[in-house]
């Protein structure tokens, strides 16, 4: 990844939705308060508003807290659903891979940005590998979330080089959520036009996966 | 692999620009509506460019526009087409392709709200030739659709690194990732799996775990044989 590229000098000020980036930055980083609690919101908003080039490493451990979260869940998901069909546990599988080599993207990514990646959260799960059922309902909300986070974040990403990894990320986690959608017998894309969500609004639905 | 992966991704001359946020998830919102709101008020904070840039980059982003519109006029006919032949018996496959063409017929009226929108002139539909593909059968038919939903998204992936107006971008990205649902769908349904991650435009997840955007060049060579 060329360096010279990532610090290019850009906008100070990027207007979305009648917010500034650095009003989305804080609003975020007070909810990631509300998920994480009170004294890693602290660190977070310090490194948030350091300086102008530390937005892009939010989003990506912002990213990769997402990434964990998924990893996670489909590794546990591979060792305790019963009941899987070949073609839904080689699912899992490929989704565990999937999602567990983004993770060690963005945290290569991060590290490159001369940023500190984001610690794996502890995670629970609740009844969610009890049956087959309970599994794939909630990966599809995941796999959604997923899609709807990245295409929410992604227009605060200042880097090129990030803003393509972010770009090739989300079309797999699309696949992903359609794939899991089938296997529910659901509508694989249930909308002409996908979501885009708030940090805030995604940090707040996958707090109950996320201890303490 | 990470990193390769990474990189390759990074080298890729596709992603120049930021995607940028389109409005909220409602799921009520008319694709139309979404559109022409995502392509009104401009960015008031930022400093404003001369008069020239505005219009090359508006020009710049008709082009694309008018690209995307081709591409989905392409897939909308299709299913269309197919649909109308009757070669899908299966009441969950025709389900699913009537649903995709409806969505594939909402980005074909989104696109040229915007292309309007942005003072431009819409394309024509393109004149198609899908009649080879449909005597060989509902197997082909399907398989060409799956072909066609994997480049479908590459093609939008590919030209984010285009797009100069954050709007446009953003009304892009809801797009591609509906691509990529699709895409993914028809790959299992006519039983080409995963892929091997290799690359090209068999398999739910052809490039694996990071996927690679296609060129406007390479597309439309692709799309070539459908063209009348």
């Amino acid at each position: 990844m060329a360096t010279s590229r990532l610090v290019a000098p850009e906008l100070a000020s990027i207007k979305v939705q009648g917010l500034t980036r650095e009003a989305f930055l804080m609003r975020s980083t007070l909810a990631a308060g509300a998920a994480y609690g009170a004294m890693s919101a602290t660190g977070l908003i310090s490194s948030a508003l350091a300086d102008a080039g530390g937005g892009d490493v939010d989003i990506l451990n912002y990213a990769l807290t997402l990434e964990f979260l998924e990893t996670e869940f489909y590794t546990r998901a591979a060792k305790q659903v019963k009941g899987l069909s070949k073609y839904e546990s080689d699912l899992t599988k490929e989704l565990r891979d999937n999602e567990g080599a983004h993770v060690d993207a963005l945290t290569a990514t991060i590290k490159q940005l001369g940023g500190k990646p984001a610690a794996k959260p502890m995670f629970q799960f609740g009844g969610a590998f009890a049956s087959r059922t309970a599994y794939l309902k909630t990966a599809n909300v995941l796999e959604d979330t997923g899609v709807s986070a990245y295409n929410g974040a992604a227009p605060m990403i200042k880097s090129v080089d990030v803003l393509a990894a972010a770009g090739s990320i989300v079309q797999v986690e699309a696949r992903h959520a359609a794939m899991i959608r089938l296997v529910r017998d659901r509508p694989p894309a249930p909308r002409s036009f996908d979501a885009a969500s708030e940090m805030d609004e995604i940090l707040k639905a996958v707090k109950p996966f996320i201890k303490g | 692999m990470t990193d390769s992966a990474l990189r390759e991704i990074a080298d890729d001359p596709s992603s120049r620009k930021r995607f940028f946020k389109m409005l909220g998830g409602a799921g009520a919102v008319s694709a139309a509506t979404v559109f022409l709101a995502a392509c009104g008020d401009d960015d008031e904070a930022a400093a404003p460019p001369a008069a020239s840039e505005v219009k090359d980059n508006n020009n710049s982003d008709l082009k694309v526009l008018n690209y995307a519109l081709t591409l989905e006029f392409l897939e909308a006919d299709f299913y269309k087409q197919v649909i109308a032949s009757g070669l899908v018996k299966d009441a969950k496959v025709a389900s699913l392709a009537k649903k995709f063409g409806q969505t594939e017929q909402e980005h074909v009226e989104a696109l040229s709200a915007t292309i309007k929108k942005l003072g431009g002139k819409p394309v024509d539909a393109p004149k198609t030739k899908f009649q080879p593909t449909l005597d060989k059968g509902l197997k082909a038919v399907l398989e060409t659709a799956a072909t066609v939903e994997n480049l479908g998204a590459a093609a939008y992936l590919g030209q984010a690194g285009n797009i100069k107006s954050k709007e446009v971008l953003a009304a892009a990205l809801a797009i591609h990732s509906v691509e990529a649902r699709h895409a993914a769908a028809l790959n299992i349904l006519v039983g080409r799996g995963f892929g091997d991650g290799k690359g090209g435009l068999e398999g739910a997840l052809p490039d694996g775990a990071f996927a690679k955007p296609m060129s406007e060049a390479a597309v439309l060579k692709a799309v070539k044989p459908f063209l009348a």
